[in-house]
């Protein structure tokens, strides 16, 4: 174990702020971490162990028990759902022989979901050993059960297996013709520092994660923090269901958006920058390292940036399957070799971010406007969209569509003219919009449109048609949620769990009126009470449905007098079983008055 | 001129670097909680202490007292909010109070009774929670933890230990103790530690000391917690 260990402790130093990748590694040797390993790290980085441990039982992808050799994990999002996700799990997992959350007895392979992977335009999707597995139909897994069996390493399984798609299908201001390599920061020195702040400011560009916080005033206000040390991250955690626009920047346009975080370094004082990459998109590990390795030999990153004594570089650090740690400071502590816990706020990351200094979290698609706009100008971007939006925003597109894949519209863009560029039919049921933390939309509202002050999103859009079933897909949302709390603060960790066991009690037929009142208000309770912007949106799947589709709750619901919030008869059976009995009057009637 | 925050109306005096909580413990006017106690950093994970300010929910615990704050601090609402909060905590664990050697000295307890709480509401959990009796001394019934990090904070900023951690995600949320069997009894706690003894709620306990006041004589059957809290923490503060 010390043997294995010691090399890469050596590769990453005794940092304790390198636990995440450190333990990367000794999970990809040993299919998990050995509790010897536990000892060793904790040694090597002088930290309890008890902090290994807990980081462990926080990742997804982290595991204190064996995984098979072959790790497989079958991508769980709604959109994989809708391309018949189940039964080709069920199938995968006849022919593997494995039950579905557990590891072959010969230690061969394991099998399990995994929240969204951001392959939603070609899925159903899946991981194996890490990494990503496209349009994944019967015959494929054939070939897949084949290979593992034959104990073919992943390496030499037919690449296009692995082989992930852009879909660009409409590309506009940004995506169609992106900046040369180094041409946004050559324009910065010239125009100066102001300058290019102001040009930012005059884009009126705002935050492309979700929330929308102008770009110009996060820069500024780190910049003008009277503590020296600062960074850069970029939030590449990409996590919201529905969301795969940032794999697509990173996998065509890293340049750019490496070029738009060294351009906030020079605007910040930065020297170290973050690449914060979630861990479904190891594919792009390697190439994005060759990226960064071809602007250091341009003289695009590392000391004397285009010899104006800039000095600034970009790691990468890889996520370990939390979609919480999209969330700004859960990505820092998550950075920092611990879980992520969102931390109390004020104060915010660009006063007390890393390490506790100033720090600008950013979206990828925003630091790759930014150096668009250093280059073009800022009335060139505001010159689109509307007046509190400006500029374009990218969409990442699936459900029912004949065209899933990656949009551009200016803001201000309707839903209906969205629709109509992918391909929708015409039979729409409705829309996610900004995933399931977003908006939940009826048919009756696509004239309705993409910006700040209608409908706010991180990117995602998913598209429903009159097949689908609306409490098929708020289960699918809100046991999303539940999975996913962090489970630091009481309301979101119970009520998550909470909202799926009423959800649940519902949908199967167990639900009374009394029930959908009671649903409502732990929805608010959630909501209003949670610490972050996870708990806070969790409900939102239900609220919204809950909204424009009462009859759809309602129509579950059971038609008596009394109200029993179980089944009777079920809950007798262990009985029946310790008795060794199932005649007639072992069985009770629950009886129904119409 | 001193700076001033008002809670419910009332005008209160605060310093800069005081949170609303403290200020409000000053000024003796009681805001519920259980993750928090000033002698240790504000954690802020129970969210028992949700104030309105300004129309904004945040945590008294750790929210920074700032010039021109309205807060809400008794309201229908809000105390609807907490007593749901409790009844999660409830029904997250396996509180049975009657058989519990903490009862009448439980905070969790006593909030429930400052709050009106008559039932759980919610349907329990029935979680599988081990009890960890190894230790001579110290015993820990994980079942009624509620996650509130005060053993945690303790044995590291006080007893300058690490005996505890706060591990798994969501649900799956647990209390670990720091040795290599994971047990009490191999880790270095001792029975004078403050993590010992700070535990709000009957998860943590000291052996062969549950029975010395018997039941009907202990704090909370005596005294609301309110008072018991802001007595506590204000003397703390030597005000
Ligand atoms: C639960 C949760 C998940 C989030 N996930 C992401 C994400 O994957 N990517 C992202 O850029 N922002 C995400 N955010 C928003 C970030 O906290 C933050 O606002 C954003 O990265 C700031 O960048 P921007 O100003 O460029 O939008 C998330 C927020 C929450 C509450
Ligand atoms: S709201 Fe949920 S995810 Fe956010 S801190 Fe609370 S438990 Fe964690
Ligand atoms: S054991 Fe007690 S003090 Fe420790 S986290 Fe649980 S409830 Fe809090
Ligand atoms: S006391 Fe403030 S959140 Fe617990």
């Amino acid at each position: 174990m010390q043997s294995f260990i010691q090399p890469v402790i050596d590769r990453y130093g005794t940092s304790s702020d390198q636990l995440l990748p450190i333990l990367r590694d000794i999970q990809s040797e040993f299919q998990h971490i050995p509790a010897e390993a536990i000892e060793c790290v904790a040694l090597s980085l002088d930290i309890p162990r008890t902090q290994i441990i807990s980081v462990i039982e926080f990742y997804s992808f982290l595991h204190s028990t064996p995984q098979g050799k072959y790790a497989l994990l079958v991508s769980d999002s709604i959109t994989d759902h809708m391309l018949g996700k189940q039964d080709l799990m069920s199938y995968m997992a006849s022919q593997l022989k494995v039950s579905i959350g557990e590891l072959r007895t010969d230690g061969l392979v394991s099998l399990n979901n995994t929240s969204c992977s951001g392959m939603c335009d070609q899925g159903p999707a899946g991981l194996v050993n890490g990494y990503a597995l496209t349009n994944l139909d019967r015959p494929r897994i054939d070939a897949i059960v084949k290979l593992i069996e034959q104990n073919i390493p992943v390496q030499q399984w037919p690449s296009e297996f692995f082989m992930v798609k852009d879909n660009i299908y409409l590309p506009g201001l940004l995506l169609q013709d992106p900046i040369a390599p180094g041409d946004a920061l050559k324009a910065r020195f010239q125009k100066g520092l102001q300058q290019t702040l102001t040009e930012i400011d005059v884009s009126g560009l705002r935050g492309r994660g979700g929330a929308g916080f102008k770009t110009a005033m996060k820069w500024r206000f780190c910049s003008e923090e009277i503590e020296t040390e600062r960074y850069v991250v970029c939030n590449a955690d990409e996590g919201e269901p529905g969301t795969f626009k940032d794999r697509v920047l990173l996998n065509t346009y890293a340049h750019q958006v490496f070029e738009g975080m060294t351009l906030c370094a020079s605007i910040i004082g930065a020297e170290q920058g973050f690449l914060y990459l979630r861990g479904e998109y190891l594919h792009l590990y390697d190439k994005l390292q060759n990226i960064l390795q071809q602007r250091r030999h341009s003289g695009l990153l590392g000391n004397n940036i285009l010899e104006q004594g800039l000095n600034f570089d970009i790691e990468i650090r890889m996520g370990c399957g939390a979609y919480i740690c999209g969330e700004e400071s859960a990505l820092i502590e998550s950075l920092e070799g611990k879980r992520g816990i969102p931390r109390n706020r004020p104060p915010y990351p660009v006063s007390q971010g890393y390490l506790n200094k100033p720090t600008v979290v950013n979206n990828v698609e925003t630091f790759f406007a930014a150096s668009k706009i250093a280059l073009e100008g800022g009335q060139w971007f505001a010159d689109v969209g509307t007046k509190q939006s400006q500029g374009t925003k990218i969409l990442s597109i699936s459900g029912d569509c004949t065209k899933p894949g990656i949009y551009e519209y200016p803001f201000g863009t309707s839903i209906k003219q969205v629709l109509h560029d992918c391909g929708a039919a015409s039979d729409i049921l409705g829309i996610q919009i900004g995933g399931p933390s977003g908006t939940f939309i009826a048919e009756n509202e696509v004239h309705r449109t993409l910006a700040f002050e209608d409908l706010a999103t991180g990117g995602s859009f998913i598209i429903f048609n009159q097949s689908r079933n609306i409490l098929d897909i708020v289960k699918n949302f809100t046991h999303f949620f539940a999975h996913e709390s962090c489970g630091f603060c009481t309301p979101c960790r119970v009520g998550t769990l909470l909202l799926k066991k009423q959800l649940d009690k519902i949908t199967e037929g167990y639900g009374s009126a009394g029930d959908v009142a009671a649903l409502e208000e732990l929805c608010q309770l959630v909501k209003n009470l949670s610490h972050c912007g996870l708990g806070q949106t969790a409900a939102n799947p239900i609220l919204s449905t809950l909204e424009r589709y009462p009859e759809s709750y309602q129509q579950r619901l059971k038609k008596i007098s009394y109200e029993p919030g179980f089944d009777l008869d079920a809950s007798l059976e262990t009985a029946r079983r310790l008795a060794n009995r199932n005649d007639a009057g072992a069985h009770l009637a629950q009886v129904e008055e119409d | 001129m001193s700076k001033t925050i008002t809670i419910d109306g009332k005008e209160i005096p605060y310093e800069d670097g005081q949170t609303i909580m403290d200020a409000a413990i000053a000024a003796d006017i009681y805001i519920p909680h259980l993750c928090h106690d000033p002698d240790y950093e504000p954690h802020g994970s129970c969210k028992l202490c949700t104030v309105n300010v300004n129309g904004r929910n945040c945590s008294a615990c750790t929210f920074p007292a700032l010039e021109g704050q309205n807060i809400i601090n008794q309201s229908a609402d809000l105390e609807q909010d907490r007593k749901r909060i409790t009844q999660m905590l409830f029904v997250e664990g396996n509180h049975f109070c009657p058989s519990c050697e903490k009862t009448g000295d439980c905070q969790l307890q006593g909030v429930a009774y400052y709050l009106d709480m008559h039932d759980n509401h919610f349907p329990h959990f029935f979680a599988n929670r081990e009890m960890d009796a190894s230790h001579p001394d110290i015993l820990i019934d994980h079942n009624r933890c509620i996650f509130c990090n005060l053993c945690v904070r303790a044995s590291q900023e006080k007893d300058h230990k690490n005996v505890f951690a706060i591990s798994g995600r969501g649900m799956n949320k647990h209390l670990i103790v720091n040795s290599i069997t994971g047990k009490l009894k191999d880790s270095n706690i001792h029975i004078n530690d403050h993590a010992a003894h700070i535990c709000p709620t009957g998860a943590i306990l000291i052996k062969r000391t549950g029975y010395k006041v018997p039941i009907g004589e202990r704090t909370y059957d005596k005294q609301k917690i309110d008072a018991v809290a802001l007595a506590k923490e204000n003397k703390h503060h030597g005000r």
